[in-house]
This record gives structure tokens, sequence and C-alpha cells, in this order.
């Protein structure tokens, strides 16, 4: 194995191996699941150091390197059907690679503080060694097959961790739930990928994309659309969406790294590694914007409602996946790639600064039953906080760092990427062919955008500012603040680097008209966009100078009113008062956002339970009459010769003696005829 | 002569004559002695490592042309001796348990093992002769090792009997073939081969003669009766190496002394034996609930899946055979192993299934172990079962005889019943409250485990970048 | 190509007249007082005639079997001490390992006690 790639398989490798030496001396040597120093520090450590490694492959490339390719092993080689364990290293994976680890790592270093008083420690970080491992696969492969390895992958890492906590009902449903969900989308990724081969009888990217011209049309509709399906699966859009609120039953890291960071990004990862595909089919393009932009704002709208820190959290997340969709059908693959990276820096610090909130609220609920007060709370509860900003300066510097960023406020990350999300749309309807549906979809995502910024300021205004409100709620709980105080130094620290990433990660997109407006020739200060033209198809911008201006300044606009809303509503103790208030406004509208739309029952009602009634009716019964009946009548005459044979054997040598004798009768007459 | 050369193409062989004279010896000095033991392990581990030494080297000839040495003989005896070491490890420990761990046992053990190491290169009648004698009277004298109950001497009986019946034919075959040929060497056979009647009637009666053996139908009437009255380790070598040897053998025969002349058709003969063999013997091992008899029958049906690679007449196809040899000798040690460490408990009657229920959970280590043993024996993947059975299947396709192949795949898929069926009692039946069960010693469980672990490297070894005993198993 | 069984033919006449002449020599010379006991068919000290499933002491096998051993080593041993000379080193190296497996089973029995007539302290 030449160097290089002895290196590249370093990255691969390790997190493997922090997983087995984790899982299996865990597994096997009980006493080894005590060294949480330990187990934590061989965790970050497989993760570290593939992120070094990343950096230096990132390093030693530039926007126009070829793709490396290392090819490990062949996996299969049966017929014409030839699967190689290659990974590639390219700008855009390298990015993600380096997210994944770097982000990673971060909260594998949370994680060991987070989860210290945890049983299943060793359990815990074997798991996200692992998932690490599958989520590099996904990034790295080179052939949808590992793509799609990976993909399955991480499906498993995230229901193991969801149900983390097996021991409670809700959560091991939770993860079914999630599981089941992705198995849909997971369906049809397979179907696209059979077609795929069947048209190019290859699963590698190059022969992939080199091949285009060879799909029929309708043949890359279908499967533009099947890998959509599966992305809408695996990233949380419409109609698949509801797993991912559940899904925050996991540990909090979890739902940071797996849930808001990572996995949940790899459909649009998947989407913007085919874009030279969905490039040539413009109607799936536009099905995906309204997929997007519908669960953009639907997402929006139900996370006003919401009172679980985490689950205001994870609706945002939908609907900020909802976003990067919307990008990616409007040919700004690029924007939706930007966006996943900001993304993962501000949401990964909010939810581990939840995490920090909740930590601290379980120590007081801890704190109140040493003193022998039995008082039972939700931890997860904002009506229960408030006033935090207080006792956990750290955790609310943070927070409010990454909420002013999610928001859209300039010059902090989201702002950049939201505004290139929202001009690639409003570009794609000034394109050739261009519809003026995605400048009606443009006008949705400034509503969503209006929506971020207002329930993202309820959420940290209702938390950290204010008056503690716990013991005023419970009167048990009276002087619990005391119990109040910052997360230890493996905590905070993870926050304020991604709170310093959310402040500059959005300096790698400045849009480029910034600067061409004034020195009238082409700009290159859109890093990220330099970096990725080789790889996606991106619709070429448009608009003129000033349109970008002004959508540019109405995006700011709809942002700081909506922090200016939040801030009348609810910076004083008025939670529960404005909810009631919005609630009156909207009337029925309120209660159906706040009933999360209704789609739980509406596929209990119209899927799952007339599926369950058709297989207890229909398929059980047929299993049961019609398959076990064939397959007992089968056993039940071999059977019956073995019974009419056993009475050959009479144990009585003469006999023995007889049928040899007639064997060897038999066989001298079959030779010698 | 080269009496160097020679000594050293047997030296397997030589080394376990060696030692069982050295048994006898000690034995008749100092009766009862524990070395006897010891020796047997050492020359066995020693004469294996000589085995495995000359794998991948070419067959030649040795003994002025009596023997033959390298290539696929070297593979049986590595096969042989692999399968008589761990029954020795897994004897020691049982025979000790039902009192009759006599000296005398890892004699005959060792003269038979010597037995068929000269079976398996055997490279004219005569030797072949003395070779499956050798091992046959040894093997007689083991069944009836239980003398005092009425089924060990009923066994031996019935086993000599029928044994002695078979050699009959067998000679007879060959003094037909030395008429017919005016020759013993199995290649000058070969090279005068024709299609006259002697020589027909000849080569029919050796087939017999291999078929008995091999307790292929309807050949194979001794078999559960022998099995069942045999203290099971031995069972194990009886029905490993033994077969191993015959199988062996039977493929130098077959290749070398039976070419493909016209009116010559024993393929078509061999593959009516095959599929009657696996037919019967699935199906009569699916009402079995005594296990040693099931393994018997077990045993029957594995004849005939090797007897299928047999009649493919391919090179391709004795490979199989050979790979399919070995990988039945290492899975069937196992199952044979744990069925012994079962029948040490006092109390109950262990070979009857229904005594084993809820035993999986009492030992879990066992129990795993025999599950993974069924599993391989069934032909389930990733255990080297599947590995053997694949190869000598697809061997039998690579011939043109697609039937064949469909009849093994059908009564394989027959025999996953009985297989689980012993499972679905470790498992999934209310264990008898009153069984106490005693531990294995250390050597006892290391030796299933390495079987173990065999069982399983080799089930995944094929699809490993590395390795390749296949390779390994040329030269005819 | 008979004539060369000739002498065989005149050993085997020798043999038949030699019995013959020694038979009715003792039936002659010697004195003849029979009685009732020496009167009954003899065969190793057992009755030759009666049930067939009569158990035989096992001694009688073990010597017997010890006998056909060292009968046909004696075989095996005629031809090649004729043609020794010719034959040369290798085998009388052969011989003597096979004289010694042979040995070695003597010994073996022999400590077993096969050849102890006094059942009661043989091993096997």
């Amino acid at each position: 194995m030449e160097s290089a790639t002895a290196l590249f398989s370093l990255i691969i490798a390790l997190p493997l191996l922090g997983f087995l030496i984790n899982g299996l001396t865990g597994l096997f040597v009980e006493s080894y699941r005590n060294k949480k120093q330990l187990i934590g520090s061989i965790a970050s450590t497989a993760v570290f150091i593939p992120f070094v490694i990343a950096v230096y492959f990132f390093i030693n490339m530039n926007a126009g390197s070829e793709a490396l390719i290392y090819k490990l092993f062949t996996w299969m080689d049966v017929g014409t059907f030839s699967v190689d364990v290659a990974y590639r290293v390219d700008q855009l994976s390298v990015m993600m690679t380096m997210v994944v680890t770097g982000v990673g790592f971060l909260i594998h270093i949370y994680s060991m503080g987070y989860m210290s008083h945890d049983e299943g420690y060793w359990k815990f970080f074997a798991y996200l060694n692992l998932f690490i491992f599958a989520m590099l696969n996904l990034v790295l492969g080179n052939n949808l097959l590992l793509l799609f390895l990976g993909w399955e992958g991480v499906g498993v890492c995230s229901y193991l961790l969801i149900g983390f906590w097996y021991t409670d009902m809700a959560k091991s449903d939770a993860a079914k739930k999630a599981f089941i969900y992705n198995r849909i989308g997971d369906f049809a990724f397979l179907i696209a990928m059979f077609m795929v081969f069947q048209t190019v009888g290859s699963l590698n990217f190059d022969v992939i994309l080199g091949n285009l011209d060879s799909f029929t049309e309708g043949y890359m509709v279908a499967i533009g659309l099947l890998m959509f399906v599966g992305a809408t699966g695996k990233s949380a859009q419409i109609p698949l969406f509801v797993w991912l609120p559940d899904a925050m039953a996991g540990p909090t890291p979890v739902s940071a790294l797996i849930h808001a960071a990572t996995m949940v990004t790899s459909g649009i990862y998947l989407i913007s590694r085919m874009s030279p595909m969905y490039a040539m089919i413009p109607e799936v393009m536009i099905i995906i914007s309204v997929i997007g932009a519908l669960t953009a704002i639907v997402a929006a709208t139900i996370a006003i409602t919401q009172n679980d820190i985490k689950g205001v959290l994870a609706y945002s997340t939908v609907s900020q996946l909802g976003y990067m969709f919307l990008a990616l059908g409007a040919g700004g693959f690029t924007a939706a790639m930007f966006h996943v990276v900001t993304h993962a820096f501000f949401k990964a610090c909010l939810f581990l600064g939840s995490g920090s909130v909740i930590h601290a609220m379980e120590h007081v609920e801890h704190g109140l039953h040493k003193e022998g007060k039995d008082v039972h709370f939700d931890p997860q509860d904002m009506r229960f906080m408030g006033g935090l900003k207080k006792y956990m300066p750290s955790t609310y510097k943070t927070f409010l760092i990454a909420t002013v960023a999610i928001a859209g406020i300039p010059p902090l990350a989201g702002f950049f990427s939201k505004d290139e999300v929202l001009a690639m749309t409003m570009n794609a309807g000034f394109v050739d062919g261009g519809s003026w549906v995605y400048m009606m979809l443009w006008g949705v995502g400034i509503i969503t955008a209006f929506l971020t910024a207002f329930y993202m300021f309820r959420l940290t205004l209702t938390t950290f500012h204010g008056s503690f409100k716990l013991p005023t709620k419970i009167k048990e709980a009276a002087g619990s603040e005391k119990f109040l105080h910052e997360n230890p130094w493996n905590m905070t620290t993870p926050l304020w680097i991604l709170a310093v990433l959310a402040v500059f990660g959005g300096f790698l997109g400045v849009p480029n008209f910034i600067v061409e407006t004034f020195t009238h020739e082409p700009a290159h200060i859109n890093l990220l966009h330099d970096w990725l033209y080789k790889i996606n198809a991106d619709y070429i911008i448009e608009m003129e100078h000033w349109v970008e201006w002004v959508l540019m300044a109405v995006s700011i606009l709809i942002a700081i009113s909506g922090v200016w809303l939040a801030f009348r509503m609810y910076n004083n103790d008025q939670q529960e008062e404005s909810d009631a208030k919005i609630a009156s406004r909207f009337g029925g509208l309120y209660s159906v956002w706040k009933d999360k739309y209704n789609l739980d029952d509406v596929y209990e009602g119209l899927v799952a339970n007339p599926t369950v009634k058709f297989s207890d009716k229909v398929l059980a019964v047929f299993d049961m009459k019609v398959v076990d009946g064939i397959v007992n009548a089968i056993a039940g005459t071999v059977r019956l010769f073995g019974s009419l044979f056993r009475y050959l054997q009479t144990g009585v040598v003469s006999s023995y003696a007889l049928a040899f004798v007639i064997g060897v009768i038999v066989i001298l007459y079959l030779m010698i005829s | 002569m080269d009496y160097l050369g020679d000594l050293q193409a047997f030296l397997p062989g030589i080394i376990t004559a060696v030692a069982g004279l050295a048994v006898i010896t000690i034995e008749a000095l100092k009766s009862g002695h524990k070395s006897a033991y010891w020796v047997t392990s050492f020359s066995l581990i020693v004469a294996l490592f000589f085995g495995i030494q000359s794998l991948g080297t070419p067959l030649q000839e040795a003994f002025s042309g009596m023997l033959v040495h390298g290539g696929i003989a070297a593979f049986g005896n590595v096969i042989i001796l692999l399968g008589t070491l761990f029954c020795v490890f897994l004897s020691n420990d049982y025979l000790e348990g039902i009192d009759h761990n006599y000296n005398e046992v890892y004699g005959m053990i060792l003269f038979a093992t010597s037995g068929m190491i000269c079976l398996a290169g055997a490279n004219d009648l005569i030797s072949l002769f003395l070779g499956l004698e050798t091992m046959s009277i040894c093997l007689y004298v083991m069944a009836g090792l239980i003398k005092n109950e009425k089924q060990g001497a009923e066994g031996a009986l019935k086993y000599f009997l029928l044994g002695a019946f078979s050699t009959g034919f067998l000679l007879y075959g060959a003094a037909l073939l030395y008429g017919a040929t005016g020759t013993t060497s199995i290649p000058g056979i070969g090279a005068a081969a024709s299609s006259d009647l002697l020589f027909l009637a000849g080569a029919a009666l050796l087939l017999i003669g291999f078929l008995f053996k091999v307790s292929a139908v309807p050949f194979h009437m001794w078999t559960p009766d022998v099995y069942q009255a045999t203290p099971t380790t031995l069972t194990a070598y009886m029905a490993t190496a033994s077969k191993a040897a015959t199988f062996m053998a039977m493929i130098l025969v077959l290749s070398r002394a039976l070419p493909s002349v016209e009116g010559l058709d024993w393929q078509a003969v061999l593959s009516v034996v095959a599929i009657i063999t696996m037919i019967f013997g699935n199906i009569i091992a699916l009402v079995q609930d005594n296990i040693k008899r099931m393994l018997a029958y077990s045993s029957i049906a594995h004849a005939g899946y090797a007897l299928v690679g047999l009649s493919a007449a391919t090179p391709e196809g004795y490979s199989a055979v050979a790979f399919y040899l070995f990988a039945y000798t290492i899975m069937n040690v196992g199952a044979f192993g744990v069925v012994a460490y079962y029948e040490r408990n006092k109390g109950l009657d262990f070979s009857d299934v229904n005594n084993l229920a809820g035993l999986g959970f009492k030992k879990p280590m066992m129990g795993v172990m025999m599950s993974l043993f069924l599993f391989s024996l069934a032909g389930i993947p990733p255990f080297v079962g599947f590995v053997g059975k694949y190869y000598v299947f697809a061997a039998a396709i690579n011939a043109n005889m697609v039937p064949l192949a469909i009849v093994g795949v059908l009564a394989s898929a027959a025999s996953v019943y009985y297989y689980l069926r012993v499972m679905v009692y470790l498992y999934f039946r209310e264990a008898h409250k009153e069984t106490e069960m005693i531990d294995a010693s250390f050597l006892y469980k290391g030796a299933l485990v390495i079987l173990a672990l065999l069982t399983v490297y080799y089930g995944i070894e094929p699809i490993l970048p590395f390795g390749g005993l296949m390779e390994l198993i040329t030269g005819f | 190509m008979l004539d060369s069984y000739f002498p065989i033919l005149i050993l085997a006449g020798i043999a038949i007249v030699l019995a013959l002449l020694l038979m009715t020599l003792s039936r002659i010379l010697g004195p003849y007082r029979p009685n009732k006991h020496k009167l009954n068919p003899y065969e190793s000290g057992m009755d030759p005639v009666g049930e067939a499933r009569e158990r035989y002491s096992i001694s009688f096998y073990l010597v017997a079997m010890e006998f056909i051993v060292f009968d046909l080593e004696v075989v095996f041993i005629y031809p090649w001490a004729v043609r020794y000379l010719d034959l040369g080193l290798g085998t009388f190296i052969s011989m003597m390992v096979f004289i010694t497996i042979l040995l070695i089973g003597l010994l073996y029995t022999l400590k077993k006690g096969t050849l102890d007539w006094d059942l009661k302290t043989n091993k096997i």
C-alpha cells in the first residue's frame, strides 16, 4: 500500500478501531466499563486523528484538483457486477469529512462530560465511533453501494442511539419509528440504485455522472425522484419528517451530532453529489424545492408552539433542512452545502447548549431529591426555566451567538448561507426555463426566515432571560436555584469553539456581488463557490446586482423584525401569556400547529392501522393456512417416508447382508450392461 | 533403492506406527501408564507437522510404486491426522469418564491411522488392501470396546461380519482387475483399462468394497448400529478419519485406475448411489431421536454429498471432495465431541435428544459450539460446511450433472430440519431440573474451541483476500 | 511343465507311506488294552461331540492366534533367508524391523498373560 493510501485508510479505520476496542473490551471486560477517562480518550482520539488527516488532505488540494481515488480492496466481483471498497477524496467529500470529524470530535469531548454518570458510557462511545465510521463511508464512498452501506450504517447507529435508554418504552419506540421511516426512503434509494446499475452497469460516481446521456428522460426522472424519496427519509422532509422530532429521545450529544449536524444532511450530500444529473431534470428540481419550502414553513410553524427546548430545536432542524432542499431544487447546490456547514456549526452549538441547560436542570432535580423533596418535573420543558443567564454565563453567551446566527443577523454564519439559499431560489425564477413557482417559494422562504428568528429568540429569551420559574411553578422547589451552576470545561469548551465557528463560518461564502457591484468585474470572494465548482452543477446567477441587494436587505429586515417581535413578546417572563395571545389570534390554525398538523395520527390511521389489520386478517391467515399448510404437508410426507424406511433397519445382520447383496447385484448390472 | 526417500514419503505413517508400538510396549511394561496418551498426542502432532510440510508438493511415487505421496495424498494425510488428533484429545477425558480409558485404545488408533495413511496414499492394489485392512481390524476392535454391554458386542460383531463380507468383494474385485490387466499397480491398471467383462466386474466389485467403507446406501446398514455401540469419541474417529481415508483412496483409484473408456461408466453408477444415499440418509435421519444414530444417518448423507463430487470425475470434483472431507472432518469431530461431553454426565441417557432439553442455557459455551457445528453440518453459511457443499455441487454442475446437484441441494435443505431440531431441544425446551452438569477439562474445551474456530475460519476463508486452501488441493 | 512338480509327488508319496507305516507299526508293536475312557474321541481335552455352543477356554484361541502369527512369520522369513545373500543389507534391516514388531506383540501378549493357563491370573 502506498503511503497516501495508508494515510487515507486511517481516516476510515480509526473510528472503526475505536468502536471495536471500546465495544469489545467493554462487552467482555466488566472492569473496563468504569475506566471512563480512558474510554472517552480512545473514542475522541479515534475521531481527532482522522480530522487532522482530513485537514492535511484539504491543504494539499486546490479547487482544480482531480478527485483522488483510494481503492482498499475489491468488495465483490460477481459476473459483470463488481464493486470496490474505494474512497473518493474530492473537494466535496473532504469538506464533509472535515465537518463530520471536526464537529464529531467536539461532540465527543462534550459527551465525556455529559454522559459521565451514565452506566452505558462505554457503549455510548462505541456507538458514536461506529456512527463516525459509517458517516465517513457515506461521504467518502466512491460508489453508490458504499455510500448505501454508510447510509444504512448511520441509520443503525441512529437507531441504537435514539433508543440508548431503551428501558424507557417511549424512547425505544422513537428509535423504531426513526428506523422504519428511514427504511421507506432506503427502499426507494435501493430501487434507484438498481435502475442506475441496469443502465450504466456500474455504481461508480465517475461512470454514472460520465454517462448521463445513456439514461432515457423517463428513467432519469424516476431515478431522480427515487433518490429524492430516499433523501426525504434520511433528511426528514415531508412526508417522512415525523421521526426526527421523536428522535430527540436520544442523549443530547446524539441529537447534536446525528440529528442536526451530520446524518440528516446526508440526503443533501447525495443530491449534491448527483447534481449534474439533477441539473438535467428541471421538473424534479421544482418538486424538490416545493417539498423543501413546505417542510421549512410547516416545521417552523410547529416550532413556535413547542415548549420542549429540544423539540423547538428539532423542528428548527427540520425547517433548516427544508431550506437546504429549497436551495438544491433551485440549482443552488453549493448554497445548500454552505447551509449544511454553517447549520452544522450553529445547530450543534444550540443542541449542546440545550444539553448543558438540561444537564443543569437535572442537577437541580437531583439536588432536590437529595434534600428529601419528592419533586418531579420535565428538565427539558422551558416553562420551568428562565433567568439562566446569571447561572450559566458560558452556555448563555454561546447559545445567544448561535441564535443570532440561525436568525440570520449579519454578519454571522446563518445570514450568509440563508441569504444565498433565498437568492438562489429567486434566481431560479430568472434563469432560462425558470418558473414563477420559485418566486413564490422565495416568499415562503422569507416567511420562514421571519418565523425562524421569532421562535429561536422565543426559546432563548424564555430560557435565559427573566427569572427562574421553577420555584414559582412548584412550591416545594423553592430556593432550588442554588443547585444551578455552569457545567465543567469539557462541556463549555466545545460550545465556545462552535460559537466562534458560528460567528465566522459565514465568511466561507460571502456573495460575489458585494464586490462586483463596485469593481464591475467578476470577483472571487465566495470561497465555497470556487471550491466546489467542479462538483456542483449550480445554476448561473442571472439576476442583476441591484436585485440581489434588495433581496439581501429584505432578508435582513425580516430577520430583525422577527427578533424585535420576539423581544417584545418574550423578554420578561410573559411566555405563557404571549403564547396564549398568538393562539387566540390564529385560532384553529394554532391548534393545527400545536398538534403538529396531526401527521402522526394521519399516518397511523392511513398506513399503520390498515397494514396491521391487513396483516392480521389476510396475510396471517394466508401464512398459517396456505404457506404453513404446504410446508407441513411436505414435511409430513417426508417424515412418513422416514418412518417407513426405518423399518428396513431391522438390526438383523442377515438382512443387512441381504441388502448388501442386492446392492452388489444392482451395481454389477448397472456397470456391465 | 532409495530407502531414505521412501521413509520420508511415508513419514507420517511411520511415525504413527512406531508410536503405536511404543504405546503397546508402555502398556506391556506399565499397565495403564499415562505416558501412552502423551506419546500418542505428541506423535500425532509431529506427524501432522510433517503432513502439513508436504502440502503443495507434486504427487510422486515411492516404495517401488507401492505408494504415492505429496499432492492430494498429502492433503489426505492432513485430514486424517487432524481428525485423529482431535479425537485423541477428546477421547482421553471421555474414556476416563466412562471408565474405558485403556492404553490399547491409543495403540489401536495409531495403528489404524497408520493404515489410513497407507490407504490414502495407495498406488497399488496390494498396499491399498493392506492399508484398508490395518485400518478396519483396528476399527472392529474399537467398536467392541464396551464389551461388557450387549450393545457393544453386538455392534462390533455386526461390523466385523459385514466388514469381512465387503472385504471379500473388494478382494475379489482386485483379483478380477489383476486378471484383466495383469498388474496390481493402479496406474498400470489405468493404462490397461478396457471394457471387457472381467475388467468391468472387477471395477464394480472394487467400488462396492469402497462404498461399504464409506457407508453409502445400500451398504450402509451397519453404520447406525456400530456408531451407536462405539464410544462416542471413537465414533467420531470412525465417522471422519476412516471415511476420509477411504474417500481419498477412491479419488486416487478413480482418477488413475479407471479412466474414461468407452463402456466403462462408473460415473453413472456413482451418481445413482449418491442420489439414493443423500435421500435415504437424510430422510431416515429426520425421525431419529438418538443423537448418535441421527449423526450416523447424517454421516451417510454426507457420504452422499461427497459421492456427488466423485461422480463429476473432474479434477475440480476431486478437489471439491477433498475439501469437503476436510470440512466434514472438523465439524463432525466437533459435533461428536459435544455429544460426548453431554454423555459423560451421568443419570440420563444424553444421546436421547429429549434429554438435551434446556442444556443450551445451562452450559452456554457447549450449547453455542453445538449449534455452530450443527449449522455447519446443515450447510448454512458462513461455516465451512456450506463452502464444502458449494464446491461439491458447483463441480457437479460444471460437469453437466445438474440433476445431481439439485437433489443434493434439496436433500441438504431437508437436513436442516433434524440439525435444527437438536438446537430446538437445547434452547427452547424446559430443562430437566435434576441434571447436574460436570465441567469439561481445559484441554477438552480447548480442542472444541479450536475446531469451532476452524469451522468458522474456513467458512469465510474463500472470501478473504489471503489464504486459499483450495489451491493446495491439487495433483492427481 | 508338470515335470517340475515331480519331486513334490515323491514327497507326498513318501509322507503317505511313512504315515501308514508308523500307524501300522504302533498298532502291531505296542500293547493294546482298550477301556471306555481310552476309546473316547478326544481333542485337546474336550469332547468333540455335543452342543455346538459350548464355551471353550479363551486360552485356546489366544494360543492358536499366536501360533498363526509366528507361523506366518516363518513363511516370510524362509524365502528371504534362502535368498538372503543376493538381497543385501536393506532387506536384512526390513526383516529385523518385521521381527521386532512381532516381538513387541509377543512381549505384550506375554505380559498380558496369554500363555498363562491359570485363568485366575489372566489379565485379559
